[in-house]
Formats: structure tokens, sequence, C-alpha cells
């Protein structure tokens, strides 16, 4: 196959970027879609220019790291995989693709396609957790019996990788999805009950502050996320945040 | 003792750990505080040990190349933790977990590491379960258990296809905790290319800021390395892109042993090669092998066939397969500890009865799984004459909501439904078992530097069993690391802060710097890649699932002939001070191509076969694996003189007092 | 409390909950509005009702006239939020791949919306104050029918009043169901909701917009 790239590239923060054309040939439909930036890039080191930075890691679709905005949508255009997972049997022959980074003000680009996701950290951090010590003395693991469709809730919104696709497909660029899931994860287990008030207020104070927009309810988080995570995570924590607002 | 001391404690085997948490010496409260410790990597073994430590008072800094400490890749763990909890009452204990790690092991660990293990093991799910982490459960509420390769119990738990990825988003969240509390701070992005020793100590280390391309001077008390495996070395493996040996490496380099560099672990079911392009391999979970078969076709002819895809697999008729697990090893089948099984399917490929393209696959398959599924649903839902589409149809339903999001995976990638057709895998690195040397307080031999989970060669012998890493990396880091590192810092309550203005961090950071300019000005003509990648095949050749010595002797010629181009050669393109993707890579693969070598020592000294070590010279008639416990009843611990080749042996004798080492057998 | 007043999920829910008052009250509008292509007599009578009952007047108006500018305002300050969480604009943005054009487009059917307000307070509303408050006419209970089946004779009213609707329908259309999410409420009765708000969006809009055409074509003749 034969495939025209437009590429963002920045050389780094405080630098302007722009899109660059690159045309890429012999492109196979087994390979993976980033498997067809490192030929792009071999080639580009080859010819003494600098590659393309982009984010990856695990290529697996699970660890969230990559972050490619393909024609368009996150992660390109298939549904519940990550970009790493893309192949390019998604594409034919003489098709434009056009590359950028994840957007959105609290996601500044670093280098090329590299955005900075340090605000997720900054929300896991004001309240993603559950206060317990890990001194191992806690009760035995089956003491406490949970319904299993709140475990596989739970479970289904732990399943968030922290990728931020939902910000970027959003056009609000809000973090209502991502904030919701780990929330979600901790209310609808007793263990996370207990701090559910504090919780809900601080990650969601944090949110504001990172400069994310507003949701809208528009469903786009939820068809662009890798792991499927369900609008019903922002619902509840609308819920838990008006609940929290009541009581204290 | 010598030069090598493993500090067991004395007294029975189940009373060592307890009796050493309270001989061991430890730090109050008040003098935590003016302690700091550096946790290198966040995954599963660094992440817990950072929270653990900084709840207990220590003022941690974690680093991480990734951008969050949520990335590390224990998140890719697919199936699940063990622990002896019993709840399924089939008679598990912290005994029989303890003998089944040993065993599986192939008799190359150390009882009272392992014995400590299982121990802990109970604790790590009830402390998960209270960090909120959703295991699976069963509609009782209660904790639900699987069953994983090499042994006859069912001790796994497990939170669908993704128990790694929750195990650590528990650490990150005891992480965060932390950092809220301003008790860890967290420096992501950046790496550490040395370790600082001052006084003989581990006092620090100086990292890289991959984002502005700073080298940065950082102090502590003390550092533990847990930064994963090396596996990466081989190019091709279910690695992280990213995952590398650089700060165990330089450790070593700067005196710490390394230990067992050879065991490797090659995981059985991973998704085969499919070109030149290939960049990494995918795991298909070991839960996959509790309902699918593997097989091969029993003629040459037919394997031919299949090759060249005159013939599908389905056509095959039921005695024209060859189930070469079931048919090799009745007792445990297709849930063999995964180098039995490796090696068995790299045997039947050799044989010329692979069955894809390049003849580098086995099938696995769930034909009989679904219709059985099938038919015992057909009979709770009432449905007494169903007939065989409707049975299969209901199969494949419940087979879907076991293994779904796999399927769904292999689909993805290969471009073929696994439920109409069977899935081809084929052996991939996966793990090492071998890693920095420590003592049962995790300790290398640079006093007050430490290494945690797959990064230490501590608890799986030549062999690890499926479940056990998340195991590990845990108990290390929630359990044993911060009761183990008081005894050391015991002795620094008035140390107080190190300076990093000292003769030996400038010594250290110039180091860094000639090392990174060599990378820089070599300005040669191939890619970091390029180099990666040659040593992969090297390694996958002759050092992979079976090894013999003329080829561990090519091997090791032709790594270090390598290594010499990759110096002269190499073109890192882009600058050092800046965000340099190419860069990273290349002080990566520098360190690969330098373990690469003593690798292939490693598994030439060692002449027998054991676990994921097999050399060819050391076989049953049967072509089992062939153990000289008479002989090599010891972990190799390498110490670092210079170049690799220089690299002086030292041996830790194993004792067994409450095991008894037989031949491994799984028939 | 304070949070409430301060989160962007507080905002929302400003937004919601205004949004469905002002649902209610359009439920309310169409119904009064239907009784003039019924009952002439019966329409005068509850639009006199309603012009000078004291609590619909000192009550319910101004609670009206609050709800529409709540409900505006922060629409407006919510859009500026979300046009300044992403300053650099993608090259190629596929916002119709994972959302419909209405749930994203709701400032431009909103703001329609408002013109559209704007042009009917003039014709009606304004009237009226100028009617009982500025020239102070006495009461007559009858004239209501008369006066608005005269607005619609001009073709270019009716005209705008059908496409207001259109646009009124299509902000309906997101947004009666999206306040419910954005309340909290994502549960089994969300498919229903959903339907429910299918059916009100098209259905409430046509009513107004044949209530129009009606009377343009059946002009009073004296």
């Amino acid at each position: 196959m034969k495939i025209y790239l437009k590429i963002w590239r920045q050389k780094d923060a405080s630098s302007k970027g722009k899109i660059v054309d690159y045309t890429m040939n012999g492109v196979e439909g087994d390979m993976s879609f980033l498997e067809m930036l490192d030929i792009l890039n071999e080639d580009l080191i080859s010819k003494g220019e600098v590659p393309i930075e982009f984010d990856h890691d695990c290529r697996e679709g699970i660890c969230g790291t990559c972050s490619l905005q393909i024609n368009g949508r996150p992660h390109g255009p298939d549904r519940l995989i990550t970009a790493c997972q893309l192949h390019m049997r998604s594409f034919k022959d003489g098709d434009t693709i056009v590359i950028e980074p994840f957007r959105a003000k609290a996601f500044p680009v670093i280098k090329d396609l590299i955005v900075d996701r340090n605000a997720f950290e900054r929300i896991q951090q004001a309240g993603g957790f559950i206060s317990v010590n890990t001194s191992g003395n806690t009760v035995d693991a089956n003491n406490i019996p949970i319904r299993k469709e709140n475990a596989d809730k739970a479970f289904n919104a732990a399943a968030c990788i922290g990728c931020g696709a939902c910000v970027a497909a959003c056009k609000n660029a809000s973090a209502m999805l991502f904030t919701s899931a780990k929330v979600s994860q901790f209310a609808l287990l007793p263990q996370g009950r207990v701090e559910a008030t504090e919780r809900v207020q601080n990650m969601v104070r944090q949110m504001d502050l990172e400069g994310f927009g507003n949701c809208t309810n528009t469903g786009a988080c939820e068809i662009e996320c890798p792991k499927g995570i369900s609008l019903e995570n922002i619902a509840r924590m609308n819920r838990e945040y008006l609940s929290a607002s009541i009581k204290g | 003792m010598g030069i090598l001391d493993s500090k067991t404690p004395s007294g029975p085997l189940a009373e060592k750990w307890t009796k050493h948490k309270n001989e061991i010496d430890l730090v109050n409260p008040a003098n935590k505080r003016n302690i700091d410790v550096i946790v290198v990597g966040t995954g599963l073994a660094g992440g817990s040990a950072a929270a653990s430590l900084a709840e207990l008072g220590y003022n941690v800094k974690t680093f991480c190349y990734q951008d969050s400490p949520r990335r590390a890749h224990s998140i890719a763990a697919q199936g699940g933790i063990n622990a002896s909890k019993n709840y399924q009452g089939d008679g598990d204990s912290d005994y029989r977990l303890f003998y089944d790690t040993v065993k599986g092991g192939d008799y190359r660990s150390r009882e009272a590491n392992v014995y400590r293990l299982a121990e802990v093991s109970g604790n790590i799910i009830d402390q998960c379960v209270s960090q909120g982490v959703p295991f699976a459960r069963d509609y009782g509420g209660q904790l639900d258990n699987r069953s994983f390769g090499g042994v006859l119990v069912s001790r796994t738990f497990y939170a669908k296809g993704q128990t790694g990825q929750q195990l650590l988003l528990g650490a990150y969240a005891a992480m965060n905790r932390q950092i809220h509390r301003g008790k860890i701070k967290s420096y992501t992005r950046h790496e550490m290319l040395d370790l600082v020793l001052v006084d003989g100590k581990a006092r620090g280390i100086i990292a890289r800021n991959l984002i502005t391309g700073e080298i940065e001077r950082h102090s502590a008390h003390a550092v533990v390395i847990a930064s994963g495996g090396y596996g990466n070395l081989f190019f091709l493996s279910t690695y992280c892109m990213g995952a590398n040996v650089m700060a165990a490496w330089r450790t070593h380099r700067r005196g710490a042993f390394f230990a067992n560099p050879c065991f490797t672990q090659i995981h059985p079911t991973c998704i085969p090669v499919s070109g030149e392009h290939q960049s990494k391999l995918t795991l298909m979970s070991e839960s996959l092998r509790n309902d699918g078969r593997i097989w091969v076709p029993k003629k040459l002819e037919d394997a031919q066939a299949i090759r060249e895809g005159k013939l599908k697999p389905t056509q095959l008729k039921e005695e024209d397969r060859d189930y070469y697990l079931e048919r090799r090893y009745p007792a445990f089948g297709n849930l063999v500890p995964r180098d039995v099984a490796s090696r068995a399917a790299k045997e039947r490929c050799d044989a010329g009865y692979g069955v894809n393209k390049t003849g580098e696959a086995v099938y696995l398959d769930f034909d009989a799984a679904i219709m059985r599924y099938g038919s015992e649903k057909a009979l709770t839902s009432g449905l007494t004459n169903a007939d065989d589409a409707q049975v299969r149809k209901l199969g494949e339903a419940v087979v879907e909501a076991k293994y779904g999001n796999l399927f769904q995976m292999y689909e993805k990638i290969v471009d073929e439904n696994p439920y109409k057709t069977p899935m081809m895998i084929y052996p991939a690195v996966h793990y090492t078992m071998g890693g920095l040397w420590v003592d049962y307080n995790l300790q290398t031999t640079i006093p007050g530097c430490y290494a945690a989970g797959e990064a230490n060669f501590s608890d799986h012998g030549a062999n690890r069993l499926g479940a056990s890493a998340l195991m590990q990396g845990l108990a290390d880091g929630y359990f044993v690391l911060p009761y183990t590192i008081g005894d050391f810092l015991a002795d620094d309550i008035r140390t107080g802060p190190i300076p990093t203005d000292s003769e030996e961090f400038n010594k250290a950071e110039k180091d860094v710097m000639d090392k990174i300019n060599r990378l820089m000005s070599a300005n040669g003509t191939n890619s970091v890649d390029y180099y990666h990648k040659k040593l992969g095949k090297i390694m996958w050749d002759k050092c992979g699932m079976s090894r013999n010595a003329e080829g561990l002797k090519e091997a090791i010629n032709e790594i270090s002939a390598l290594r010499k181009d990759f110096w002269e050669n190499v073109k890192v393109p882009g600058n050092a001070n800046d965000k340099n993707q190419e860069l990273e890579k290349a002080g990566r693969v520098a360190d690969f191509l330098e373990i690469g070598e003593l690798f292939a020592m490693d598994a030439l000294e060692r002449n027998e076969s054991c676990g994921g070590h097999f050399r060819e010279e050391y076989q049953t008639p049967e072509g089992e694996a062939l153990r000289d416990d008479k002989n090599f009843k010891f972990v190799s611990a390498w110490e670092y003189k210079g170049e690799p080749k220089d690299a002086k042996l030292h041996k830790e004798e194993l004792v067994y007092e409450n095991i008894e080492l037989k031949t491994r057998s799984y028939k | 409390m304070s949070s409430l007043i301060k989160s962007s999920i507080a905002r929302k829910m400003v937004m919601a909950l205004s949004g469905l008052f002002l649902v209610l009250f359009l439920a309310l509008h169409v119904t009064i509005n239907l009784t003039s292509v019924i009952s002439p007599d019966t329409f005068n009578q509850w639009s006199h009702f309603m012009g000078y009952n004291g609590l619909v007047q000192y009550i319910m108006q101004p609670l009206l006239i609050i709800g529409v500018i709540v409900h505006f305002v922060m629409g407006i300050v919510l859009e500026y939020q979300n046009t300044q969480a992403r300053t650099i604009k993608y090259t190629k943005f596929k916002g119709a791949a994972n959302a419909s054009w209405v749930s994203r487009n709701m400032i431009i059917t909103g703001l329609v919306v408002l013109a559209f307000l704007g042009l009917h307070f003039y014709d009606f509303w304004i009237h009226e104050m100028t009617y009982k408050y500025i020239q102070v006419n006495p009461e007559d209970p009858t004239r209501y029918y008369a006066e608005t089946v005269e607005k619609f004779a001009p073709m270019w009213r009716t005209v705008l009043y059908v496409v207001s609707f259109g646009l009124l329908s299509l902000h309906l259309w997101h947004g009666f169901a999206s306040s419910f999410q954005s309340m909290g409420l994502n549960n089994k009765y969300t498919p229903s909701i959903k339907s429910f708000t299918k059916i009100y969006a098209v259905v409430i809009p046509l009513v107004f917009v044949f209530i129009a055409i009606y009377h343009h074509l059946n002009p009073i003749t004296h």
C-alpha cells in the first residue's frame, strides 16, 4: 500500500508546530499502525533527519501511553482499541492519514506527538485512593462480601487505562469520563464508601483547576474510550457530587 | 560464609520470617523523617515499596521513564495472582504454594525466600481488596479463583484479563495517597543512568530528565532498584518497548552481583511473529490453557498443506491431530509449566509440524471447550435435544464470557476469528528469572542498594509459575522491603542529608556525560534498532529455548563484535539536551549488548538443563530436561570486572532442608 | 454547599434544572396555544387568566424570565469555558464519528432559539406590557385570539416561527434527556427517558408549527 501521512511536528513545548507531509510505500496490512511509524522513523534516521517522537510502550492496549489523534479520532477509526492495536488493514492504498497529538489546554504538547498528561496524575492524587495502610493487617479479603453486580461494575470502571482519549474526543476537552471512572470504582465498593464524600469533591475540584472543559453529554468519550467506560459513570459522579455537596 | 552471605535466618522454615522481623533493627518514627529513600521503577514492586516506605515515614523519591507510574509494564499481566488462601477448600496451604514454586522453579531458588513469599501471599489479597482492587467475585459476593499451569489447586485470584493493571492501580493509588501527603516525590519521564556510591554505600543516583535532557543528581540513604527484567534484549518479546536493564545493569557495574542471567522465561502462548516489521509480541493469557487444547497435525504432509494454505485446520480429522502435551504429559496435559509447554512447541515446529507461514506456530483449539460448555449450558437451560449448532452457539457464549477480551485482541491482531478456527500460538520471551543478586533482606552486594520484583533473582529459580510474578512484586514491595530496609537504615539516623556536590557525584555525572557524548558523536550509519534487532536474533537463535555449548560460544563472540560495531557505527540523531527517544534507546541497547554476553556466558557455564535453561547436551532420551544437582545446585552470581568476558563467577550453594529434590515430572 | 456553585458539575446541574423548567413551561404554553385552534373563547379565557392572575404575573412570570436568563447566560459561560479548554484546534476533527450533530451544536440551536425569543417577546410580551402598564388600557378578556391570529398574517413571521421551532426541536432532542444525565440519573429508565425525549422534541415543536401555520392560513375575516 501507498499511504500519505500528514503528521504534526513540533520541536518542543515552546515552539510552534506544523503539519508535515510524508509518503510511505510498501505498507502491509499486518503491520500495526505504530510499526508503520517505526519504519517511517528508520527511514528518517537513514536520511539524517530527526525522527518523529510519539508516546508508546506496551503496544498491547493496556498501558495507556499511546496518544495519537488519527484522522480526527483518538486512537483512529476502530472502536475499543488503542492506537497501538490499530492495524494498517484498516486503511487502503492511497489513503491520506492525518496524525496529531491529543489536544487540550490541560494536555500541552511536549514534542511532536507527545503530550503532557500530568493533569490526570494530579486528579488521581487529589483523591483517587482509599486511605488504608499497606501493613497487610487488614481484614480477611472475604470478610466483606460484595455483590457480584457491584464488583463487576467497579471493575468495568477500573478498566480505565488513563490514556486521555476521552478528553481528546470531547469537543469540550472534558475529563469527566476519566474522573468519574475512578470515583465510580471506589463509590461502588464498601471499602471506598468511607471517603466517598471527600473523594468526589477533591477530585472534581482538581479536575476543574486543570482547565478541562465542561461535560455536555455528547457521549463522544464513551464511543472513543478504548476500554468502553460507560457514561453511567459520569451520571454516578454527578450524583455522588450532588449528595456530597448537600452533606457537607 | 564468604562473599555471598544470603543472611537466611536460622530456625524452622515456617518461623524464619517472623523470627527475622523480631530480630532486625528498626528506625523510630521520628528518625524516619530524616531518612531519604530512592525507588527506581514504579511497577508492582517499586510502586508498592514506595507507598509502604512513605507510609512508614521515610522521604521517598520515585523514578520512572514512563509519563506516569501507572504505566509500568506490570500493567500488562493478564491472568492473575497466586495466594495460598485456600478459599476453594482444595487443600492449599503456604507449604503447598512454597512447594509448587520451588518445584516449578526446578529447584534453583532459595527455600527461605520462597516460603516467605507463600507466607505473605494471603496478606497481599487482603491488602489489595481493602485498597479497592476489583477482583472477580462469585454470586455469593466472595472472591473467585481459577487454576494456572504447574499446580493442582485453584489459587489464582484475578480481575478478568487485566489483573496486573488492577493490582498496579492499587499500588499506584497507595502512591498517590503519599504523593498527596508530600511523602513521595514522583519523578516521571526520568531515567536512572547511574548509581552513586559514597564510602561503599549506595547513596544516590544520576538520572536524566527525558523531556529536557538535563542530567540530575539525587541523593538518598538507600536506593531500591525495581526496574523489572531484561527480556527486551531479545528485541522481540512480550515486554513493553521501553523495558530495559539500565538501572539494574548500571548497579551491577557499580558492584552489585548479577545472578542467573541465563534464566529466562519463554511463554508458550503468544501470538506468532507475522513479518519483518514486527516490533513486539503479544501474550495470550496462560488462563487460555485451562480450556484450549494444543495440537499440531500428526502427518508432515498435512502440516505442509496447512502452511501452504491448501488445508484448513478445521478440516483435519480428530485422529490426524497430535495433542502433543496431552500425549506426553497425561497428568498435567495442557497445563504443564511454561518452560515445558514452550519447549514442546518448539520441538514439534523444529520437526516440521508448524502451522503458519513461517512454520513457527501451533494450534490452541477451543472447539472441544465450546462444545463441552455448550452441552452443559443446554442441559441447565432445559434444552434436551439441542442440535450441534445450538450447542455451539451456547458454548461460544460461555467461552466469550470467560475469554472475550483475549479473543477480541487475537482477532484484532491476526484478523482471524478464534471462535471458528483455532488460534495460532508460539512461545515468546516473557520474563527473566535472573536479576540482581540479593540476600534474604533483598539487599544487593552493595550496602544500601536493594532490588525488588523482577529486577532481583530471588524467588522463581529457573522457571516461574504463572501468576507468581505479581505475587512476588507485591510481596517484596508491601511486606518484605519495608521491614528489611530498616535494618540498614537504622545506622543512618544521624547521617543527615547526603550532599550531591561530593566528588562521588561529580565523578558519576561525568561518567554519564561521557557516555552520552560518545553515543551522540559516534555519527555512524546504523540506527539503534539495527543493532537491537541483530542482538535479538543472536539471542533467540543461540540463547533461546534451547542452547548448546557451540552456539553459546558463537553468541559470546558475535555479541562482543556487535557491541564494538555499535559504539563505532551507531547513529543517534537529534540533541542530547532535548527530548530524544533515539538517545534513550541507544543507552538501553548499549547495556543489552553487555548483558547479552554475560547471559551467554552464564548459559555456557551451567552444564545442565533446568527450568527455562535447556542445554541440548543435557537431556533424557525422551527429550526432558536433565538437571545436575550434584554440580549445579547453586546460584551463579557474576561480579563486574570491566568487559563482560572478565566477569567473575561466585556461587551461592542452595540448601534444601525442607523439600526433597526430585526430577520434575508432569507426566 | 459552596462547592455546588463553583464547580463544573454544579454549572451543569444549573443548566439541566433551568432547562427542565423551560421544558415544562413549553408543555403549558403549547396546551394553551392549542386551544386557539379549537376554541377561541377558551383561548381568550385562559390567556386572560394568565395575563391578570397575580400568582402568574408576579411569581411565575419573573421565575420564567429568570429561568430563561440563567439558562442562556450559563450556556454561554459554559461554551466560552469549553472553547478555552482547547486552545489549539485539531487540523482534522471527526466529531460526527462519535457524537450527534445536535449534541455538539447546542450553542447554535440555543442561540437561534434565543434570537427567536427576542422576536417572540417583542411580538407578545412587550406588547402586553405596553398594553397593560404603559398605556394602562382597561381589561379586555376577548382581545387575545384576534391579536394572536393577526400576528401570523405575514408570511415572513410564520416562516421564522416554523424555522425556529425546527431548531427548538433539535435543541430539545439532545437537551431534555441530557439534563437527566447531568443530574446523575442514568439507570434502567434511561432508555425510556431517551425515547420520551425524542417524542417530546418532535411533538411539541410540531404542534407549535401547526398552530402558526393554521392561523396563517385562516386569517380572521372582518
